[in-house]
């Protein structure tokens, strides 16, 4: 919460003024108590009625002043919080958009939308009600003390008892109320997790009949989650009265500590005084409960700031080189020495000692079993991981002295979840190069083997894509993502088991389709399926992060065990 | 689809209210106390005033009055019974109705979880998930947490407006006038305001989804945006809807915020008003001191609950769009009644009869026209197709999670319709493509198969399906809390465990649905021997990926746009030459070269 204060300092004009109104409208506040007392004590004993009237008219000019103060103070705390939710939410997606792969592993995308969308309005809003609300609690407590002292010193001594006790009584509620109210964004959570399990295993909860168990269980989180709810609710549903009584109870004080004076020393106080008095007491207690409302806002918002904090600490371990390489001239080598990767805390590498060379017009493929650590030795040529040793060259370059920029530049890459983005498919495709010419996109279209479906698509290739592509198939995904690569005519092909979802037949066209188009580009593909990749120029069998094999498909099934176990399963021995 | 466009607020706050019915003692104790709480609060002013008035009797021509003391002192202990009453009754109204209130959302919740359970399948297939756990969570949070606050609101703010409207106008008509004229007018201010705020809210809301929308759309491709270089772009772009956001949001934040000060300044004006003319009534001798005071008390105490009305009235208004959210959720159309009284084969050894079977997911549109088919007990059956083919659909519908159109589905004899649902799918196991485990532990969920197993059962099971192994590996073994989507063990395990589950079931028919990709070899091996020991002398429909298990199923079912084109084992089918062996060709020819 502090980072956040002090990005609260880019507005200090603001709150200047914030301040500024907000004790403009204590003193007009606290003035109309005072004008009142002068009535009662000095106007009706001399049946002043012009005094009375001419009073009146100053009052009216503080309740001028109270209402401008007040609505300028929303205006400026509205420009401020929304300003200050505004620059937050422009720095955590700026630092997001240039995190690597490291970073959305380590704190999930799902979080991060969380962090960006529901946290930044979550702080947003409570400095909102800071500002506004809040900051008036201080101000006018001082000053009701203030014009009490002044009022009556004597009497204000009864405020040095009950003041107190009221701060503390405010206190501890804000201490008990601290802790559950952070359970209950806990409780909460868990209700929205097993309603979201309870979604998603629908099907397999009905299969195995055990409706009931899952109703029980829904239960039982709901109970909990209630149960601290109720205790919540009445600890801050107690404020009031117990405010109130002390409240009361120091007005009865007052009363009867006037009186007390008036009788032993004859008139020593004015009746105005201990009105104007009874009213301070009112105003600084109503300003104090506004202020408990921060008690209930406070966890929730300090929560989200932690985790805004948390991305904007983040250093992101993908760094530009400090003088980044000039683009060399030649084109396409790719060259892996003895590289190493392992993720960060994790006891082994994820890859061990891998080094090899594609050549232009070549095909690299990569097989091996889940968590064999291919889909992450391709993520390393883009830079999405930096290898822990060793290096990977790119015509002769070590890429880490590329300007990213210019590295990836070279690099046609289609993921392992083809991710299309909203707009038309003509944006998807010049996504990849904005350039492009509608020839050229119609071009990687057909050697992505779209053509027929994109055409039989209402508006043909400005037809609209849904958000993550979900008005198209799987398949349909995986090809306009490899026309987006396509288009780009990279350097490098790095294909992360992006053939997945297509059928035999459109796998093998397009990837006939593709040779004819990167004749001087290197391949790099990771798949799953022998099919697609026995016909590479070299095989990379991996199992565990090393390199158990590499050739082509026929000495491979000779001289390699874990290359024959994955043919074998997938393929009769005689069709291999 | 939508029932109503316009909110009927009195049904669905008497729907609201009929959840409240069982804790409808409390509810009107409750409500008791807030008046009673109203009521000396509304008194105490008076109270206050007449304290006021006897402090100036209390000396008397320069000499303390010992009747002046007196009276001084008996008002001063009414003042302080009626304040400690007004405190006690405060506090334990809401003591009580937080109870009230929370248990009404308990109950709440718990029907909406209920009602889950009795929807059709096919409910679940058309909406998305994120829409309905908006409801069950979001709508029924808006629900909780006006519940308790308007309520006391509205029951303290109608009553103490009465009681100090009383109390004004007893102390004096002339006043109450000058006091209150200024309340419509603040009334009518506020609302013009309040009007415009919304065109900026809704503004606002309208683009804080777009730049929600953009933000999850951005970090979902973020590895396709750094491959590309996007990155400034992207941030281009959300600048400007950030900015977009930013003058609609200060708008309607200023708006909204300018409401409290309006109905302050008015309050303050009835102030000076009442200053004035009731110190000129004081000295023309028509009131007293103290009457100003209680006066002013009022004033103060009356614009509390005007303030109130505004914001409750928007409060009302969002929760009756989320009780109608909900009753329209509860309102659903359930699953077609049990049949009574019901049936169960005798014997039950996986026999399955399709029979002239129609069906379609949507009444006008028939998926499945005419499917015939008989299943012998303990065999595999492959189902294969293209995608869309309505391999799926065959499961749905053994399973009865839809009901067919037209023919019968038998299970030894017995329709699926004439028995009960729990029942009949008693007689199945099932393994899926999505493995589908929730939090809790390793035990917990491959108990899921059979509740009532034991300890040793479920080892067993796990033995069953090489799973043990991997399970004793873990850190805490058996009891090792699984996070959501067991993203703490691989793909493969994951499927282990949904096997040992379904192997626990111990049915017998199982149905399984083959992954497609992504599970390394070795693992692979271990979940197809896994598969295998599960399908043992069992009845088995299989949609089935590998060739392997098609190759060796008793029968092969060829799907094609709902029906079944071709049965027959792999040698028959590919003798045949149709649709089967173009398939099967199709997908080898590339192999083979």
């Amino acid at each position: 919460m502090t980072k956040v204060f002090k990005e609260l300092g880019h507005f200090k004009i603001g709150i200047i003024f914030i301040v500024i109104t907000v004790i403009g409208n204590v003193i007009a506040s606290l003035a109309l108590p005072n004008y009142l007392s002068t009535i009662i004590n000095e106007s009706i004993p001399n049946k002043d009625v012009l005094g009375i009237i001419s009073i009146g008219g100053t009052m009216l000019i503080f309740v001028l002043i109270g209402a401008v103060c007040n609505i300028a103070t929303g205006y400026f705390s509205s420009k401020v919080s929304m300003g200050l939710g505004k620059n937050m939410r422009s720095n955590v997606f700026r630092k997001i958009q240039y995190f690597s792969q490291t970073e959305f592993d380590q704190f999930s995308t799902s979080s991060l939308i969380t962090r960006t969308n529901n946290d930044i309005i979550q702080v947003q809003n409570f400095i909102n009600m800071l500002l506004r609300v809040s900051l008036m609690a201080p101000f006018m407590f001082v000053g009701g003390i203030i014009m009490a002292l002044s009022k009556s010193a004597t009497m204000s001594m009864i405020l040095l008892i009950s003041m107190p006790v009221m701060i503390v009584v405010v206190l501890l509620i804000g201490k008990f109320a601290t802790p559950l109210s952070k359970k209950m964004q806990e409780k909460i959570d868990k209700i929205n997790l097993v309603t979201r399990e309870k979604l998603t295993g629908i099907r397999v909860a009905r299969a195995f009949g055990t409706e009931d168990y899952e109703t029980e269980r829904f239960k039982e989180v709901n109970a909990d989650f209630m149960k601290n709810s109720i205790k919540m609710n009445t600890l801050m549903g107690a404020m009031t009265p117990v405010l109130s009584l002390v409240l009361y109870a120091t007005t009865v004080a007052l009363l009867a500590f006037g009186g007390y004076q008036i009788v032993t020393t004859i008139n020593g106080i004015m009746i105005g005084d201990v009105i104007a008095v009874i009213q301070y007491v009112m105003q600084i207690m109503m300003s104090v409960m506004l202020l408990s409302m921060i008690f209930v806002m406070y966890p929730r918002a300090a929560v989200s700031a932690a985790r805004i904090n948390e991305v904007m600490d983040t250093v992101e371990a993908i760094q530009e080189p400090a003088i980044p390489a000039s683009i060399p001239q030649e084109k396409g080598v790719l060259e892996f020495k003895d590289v190493v990767f392992g993720f960060e805390g994790a006891d082994h590498p994820v890859i061990k000692n891998i080094s090899f060379t594609s050549n232009p017009g070549e095909i690299t493929a990569i097989i091996g079993s889940t968590g064999c650590g291919k889909s992450v030795l391709i993520n390393l040529i883009p830079r999405f991981y930096d290898v822990l040793s060793g290096e990977i060259l790119l015509d002769g370059i070590n890429i880490k002295n590329y300007k990213i920029e210019d590295l990836r530049k070279k690099i046609g890459y289609v993921p392992q979840k083809a991710f299309l983005f909203k707009g038309t498919i003509s944006d998807n495709i010049q996504f990849g190069d904005e350039n492009a010419s509608e020839d050229r996109i119609e071009e990687a279209i057909r050697i992505a083997q779209s053509y027929d479906f994109v055409t039989a698509k209402e508006g043909g290739f400005e037809a609209p894509i849904a958000q993550g592509g979900s008005n198209v198939s799987g398949g349909q995904k995986q090809r306009l993502a490899i026309a987006r690569a396509i288009v780009r005519k990279p350097e490098v092909y790095i294909f992360d088991d992006s053939f997945s979802a297509l059928d035999f037949k459109t796998d093998a066209a397009l990837r006939s389709a593709l040779m004819k188009e990167a004749k001087e580009a290197t391949v790099i593909l990771v798949a799953q399926r022998v099919s697609t990749i026995m016909h590479a120029n070299r095989i990379l069998v991996m199992e565990n992060g090393q390199c158990v094999g590499m050739g082509k498909h026929e000495d491979l099934l000779k001289t390699c065990d874990v290359y024959k176990e994955i043919v074998y399963s997938q393929l009769s021995k005689e069709e291999a | 689809m939508k029932k109503s466009k316009t909110l009927d607020f009195k049904v669905i706050f008497g729907r609201l209210f009929a959840f409240m019915k069982p804790y409808r003692k409390g509810l009107i104790v409750s409500i008791i106390f807030i008046v009673l709480a109203s009521m000396f609060n509304s008194f105490a002013p008076f109270i206050l005033g007449k304290a006021t008035d006897a402090m100036i009797h209390l000396v008397v021509g320069g000499e303390p009055s010992s009747v002046g003391i007196k009276n001084f002192i008996t008002i001063l202990i009414v003042l302080s019974i009626c304040y400690a009453l007004y405190s006690v009754f405060k506090y334990f109204s809401t003591h009580i109705m937080v109870r009230v209130s929370q248990k009404t959302i308990y109950d709440i919740r718990n029907r909406v979880d209920d009602k889950l359970k009795k929807l059709p399948l096919n409910y679940f297939d058309t909406n998305t998930y994120g829409d309905i756990l908006s409801r069950i969570t979001n709508d029924v949070d808006t629900i909780s947490n006006s519940l308790q606050q308007s309520l006391d609101q509205i029951v303290t703010s109608v009553t103490s407006l009465i009681f100090i409207l009383i109390m004004m106008l007893a102390i004096s008509p002339v006043l109450t006038l000058i006091g209150v004229i200024t309340v419509p007018m603040a009334l009518v201010i506020s609302m013009k305001i309040a009007q415009k705020a919304q065109r900026f809210f809704k503004e606002q809301q309208d683009t804080l989804g777009d730049i929600n929308g953009y933000v999850e759309e951005m970090y979902t491709g973020h590895n396709v945006i750094s491959a590309f270089s996007k990155e400034e772009d992207v941030i281009q772009d959300f600048e400007v809807t950030n900015h977009e956001l930013y003058q609609s949001g200060w708008k309607s934040q200023f708006l909204s915020s300018t409401l409290m000060p309006i109905t302050q300044a008015m309050t303050n004006l009835g102030y000076v008003g009442v200053a004035v003319v009731s110190g000129i009534l004081v000295i023309s001798g028509k009131m007293t001191v103290g009457m100003i005071q209680s006066f002013i008390q009022y004033l103060r105490q009356f614009s509390q609950p005007i303030n109130q009305t505004v914001q409750i009235s928007n409060v009302l208004q969002s929760t009756a769009a989320a009780a109608a959210r909900i009753f329209e959720f509860l309102d659903e159309k359930e699953e077609i009644a049990e049949a009574n009284p019901s049936e169960f084969p005798e014997v039950v050894d996986g026999t399955v009869d399709f029979e002239h079977v129609k069906f379609g997911y949507l009444p006008y549109q028939t998926l499945m026209h005419d499917v015939s088919l008989h299943v012998e007990p303990g065999s595999k059956v492959a189902i294969v197709g293209p995608t869309g083919a309505g391999k799926t659909t065959l499961i749905n519908l053994l399973l009865r999670f839809y009901d067919i159109n037209d023919g019968s589905i038998r299970m030894n004899g017995v329709d699926v319709r004439k028995m009960k649902r729990a029942e009949l799918r008693e007689i199945f196991g099932m393994v899926l493509q999505d493995t589908w485990l929730f939090t809790g532990t390793i035990r917990e969920n491959i108990r899921y198969g059979k509740l009532n197993a034991t300890d040793e059962e479920v080892i067993n099971a796990a033995k069953a399906a090489h799973a043990d192994e991997f399970i004793r590996m873990l850190p805490g073994g058996y009891d090792m809390v699984l996070q959501e989507g067991a993203t703490n063990i691989a793909q493969g395990e994951r499927q282990l465990l949904t096997i040992a589950r379904a192997i626990l079931s111990d049915a017998p028919i199982m149905i399984l649905d083959e992954a497609t990709s992504s599970i390394d070899t070795r693992t692979e091996v271990l979940i197809q021997d896994a598969m295998a020991t599960l399908m043992k002398g069992r009845t088995s429909f299989v949609i089935a990926h590998r060739l392997s298990t098609i190759r060796d199923a008793d029968m092969i079912i060829y799907m094609q746009s709902g029906d079944i084109k071709e049965t027959g084992t792999h040698e028959s089918l590919l003798a045949a030459n149709g649709l089967y062996a173009k398939l099967y060709n199709s997908q080898f020819a590339e192999n083979n070269g």
